[in-house]
């Protein structure tokens, strides 16, 4: 007999404009039940003002042992970053 | 027309005692949950429970006009002073019978706010206003956890129906009116809690119906708390843990 709730990943919006971010797992019954342990676990500081969960066995990842062949290529190809053009001062930040 | 100062003190302290006593009760789960995750939504819930306590007691402590704070109406009160209802003082028992009254208070303080909002006491007015989204949060929270042990295992089922047969009794408690609660009634402060027995009644009945709960057929109501009149042999207990320290160390600051 299977005792264990399922896992849930937790993200959580620090503030308005911002994207959530992923700030731990936690077990929970259900999707609402996980939404508000997040809300007690994770936001009891005023850390935010948006909650996504996902049960961990939704996301698929990447396997440490293909990081060469998915990762290594693109160590080398500094021409794939936009520092070669001269941006006029009058543009400021980017 | 101005209120009997003594009316409003003891209903103050009825309202300041009631979240005292059961933010003390639920603190007491602190680090012995049945997971992380409950123990700090327990501790979460106890804290805010004490934080409206805060408000309560600060605000009777003015109107009792002696120079005395929260912490002393608190910390230094004998068991015959506290006006909480019995419900809040009786032990935990399982973790079940802990959400399912929190539950039944959760859902009268949900009635409750709702009306003091609008008290004709600003300051009423405030502390319900502030305590009201914790309140919502509370019965929203406690529901959803009543209704996954009620209509859950054999076993957690079973639990939350003898818990509710050992709960039950003590409900009725919340709607015994008084002449304090006449007073207030009549100078617009608070409702009758009589008057909010029906709408209370819709809102537990609905979420021990999805529990698949059976509400006891008796309407024996064991009263004394929220008048003093007789607590029961529970608050001792309780206030000898939550006082020692302020009776050991009169004054101790830190």
């Amino acid at each position: 007999m299977k005792n264990e709730w399922p896992l849930w990943e937790i993200f959580i919006r620090g503030q308005h404009g911002m994207s959530h971010r992923h700030v731990g797992s936690l077990h929970a019954p259900d999707a609402e039940m996980a939404i508000k342990n997040a809300r007690d676990v994770y936001t009891r500081r005023n850390e935010g003002v948006s909650i996504w969960v996902v049960e961990a066995r939704h996301i698929a990842a990447t396997a440490p042992g293909e990081k060469g062949p998915l990762f290594e290529p693109s160590e080398s190809k500094v021409y794939r970053h936009p520092t070669f053009f001269d941006i006029p001062d009058e543009v400021g930040h980017m | 027309m101005a209120v009997d100062q003594e009316k409003l003190l003891q209903f103050l302290l009825r309202q300041g005692d009631n979240t005292l006593i059961l933010g003390h009760r639920v603190s007491e789960w602190c680090g012995h949950s049945p997971i992380l995750e409950e123990d700090i939504a327990l501790a979460n819930t106890a804290l805010d429970l004490i934080g409206q306590t805060q408000m309560w007691l600060g605000y009777a402590a003015d109107v009792q006009g002696e120079g005395k704070s929260a912490d002393d109406l608190a910390f230094l009160r004998d068991a015959w002073d506290f006006r909480n209802v019995l419900l809040t003082e009786l032990p935990n028992g399982d973790f079940g019978r802990t959400l399912l009254r929190q539950f039944l208070f959760d859902a009268f303080q949900s009635v409750l706010m709702g009306r003091l909002m609008k008290s004709s006491d600003e300051t009423v007015a405030a502390i319900a206003a502030k305590a009201s989204k914790e309140v919502a949060y509370h019965v929203e929270r406690s529901a959803d956890t009543v209704v996954g042990l009620g209509d859950g295992t054999e076993e957690s089922h079973a639990r939350m129906q003898e818990a509710l047969n050992y709960l039950w009794p003590y409900v009725g408690e919340f709607f015994a009116s008084d002449d304090v609660d006449a007073a207030m009634a009549e100078a617009g402060i608070a409702p009758d809690p009589a008057s909010l027995r029906e709408e209370y009644d819709a809102l537990v009945g609905k979420v021990l119906a999805d529990a698949t709960l059976t509400i006891p057929a008796s309407k024996y109501a064991h009263k004394g708390g929220r008048t003093g009149y007789m607590h029961t042999e529970h608050l001792g207990h309780l206030l000898t843990s939550m006082q020692w320290l302020q009776r050991a160390y009169p004054g101790c600051e830190w």
